[in-house]
């Protein structure tokens, strides 16, 4: 299961709808090893296509050196569809390079831009296989009350 | 001559788990020929047909190798050399 906070999730979102018709992506990061997605970091899709998405190869390289020094990992890796649903393509599954992650997929493909609901779902992906889990919105499990 | 080299999760099966291992070579191809040796299988996920795999990121202190001549970008003693697979999809 993923476990998100609100804002974590608006995030995601509003990025979403940012970026449609062209696909969002980033990460939240958070402690090694913990689960915990904290810390939203939203990336440029370098392809800057529809159907594409790739981090700059600079870019992602200042962002796992700051996760690196940070002792974090990247918790959740999004991404959005804008034309099709919110599931992992033969692509995603392809290059999914991070077995500890979740890979969420958002579908902007029914409102765009505007307001109104997105597809959210969320994915592990590991060797080509690729399980759905739930997603739940709340309060993220912090380190006083774990 | 001793290169650190910084390895992926996804590829640490290769190194029994480290996320850091050594090598050497005066090239970054002599470096993974260097790896391979003691990382079997390694050079596989790098290299595909002799050239490095689209969707895998090579830096030498931080620099990406494919602004600095690719396979044939120089090393030497003490360099940092990070491997990132890209993160993309469609």
């Amino acid at each position: 299961m993923l476990r998100l906070d609100q804002a974590t999730y608006d995030g995601i979102v509003a990025h979403a709808k940012r970026d449609h018709p062209d696909e969002a992506c980033g990460i939240v990061a958070g402690p090694e090893g913990s689960d915990r997605a904290e810390r939203l970091v939203e990336m440029v899709n370098a392809a800057g296509s529809p159907t594409f998405y790739e981090f700059d190869s600079t870019d992602l390289f200042q962002l796992y050196k700051e996760m690196d020094a940070n002792d974090e990992e990247p918790v959740v890796v999004y991404h959005s569809h804008t034309a099709t649903e919110a599931y992992p393509s033969r692509t995603d599954i392809g290059l999914a390079m991070e077995p500890n992650a979740h890979y969420v997929l958002v579908s902007t493909r029914e409102h765009g831009n505007n307001d109104g609901p997105v597809e959210f779902r969320s994915y592990r992906i590991v060797d080509g296989e690729v399980t759905e889990e739930a997603v739940e919105i709340g309060p993220q499990s912090t380190r006083s009350s774990a | 001559m001793a290169i650190e080299v910084r390895i992926p999760t996804i590829l640490r099966t290769y190194t029994d788990g480290e996320k850091s291992v050594t090598g050497e070579g005066a090239n970054l191809s002599a470096l993974i020929d260097d790896l391979e040796g003691s990382h079997p299988g390694i050079k596989d996920r790098l290299l595909d047909d002799g050239d490095l795999r689209r969707f895998v990121n090579v830096y030498v202190n931080d620099e990406d190798v494919r602004f600095i001549g690719g396979l044939e970008a120089e090393l030497k003693d003490g360099d940092q050399v990070v491997v990132l697979p890209a993160v993309a999809g469609g």
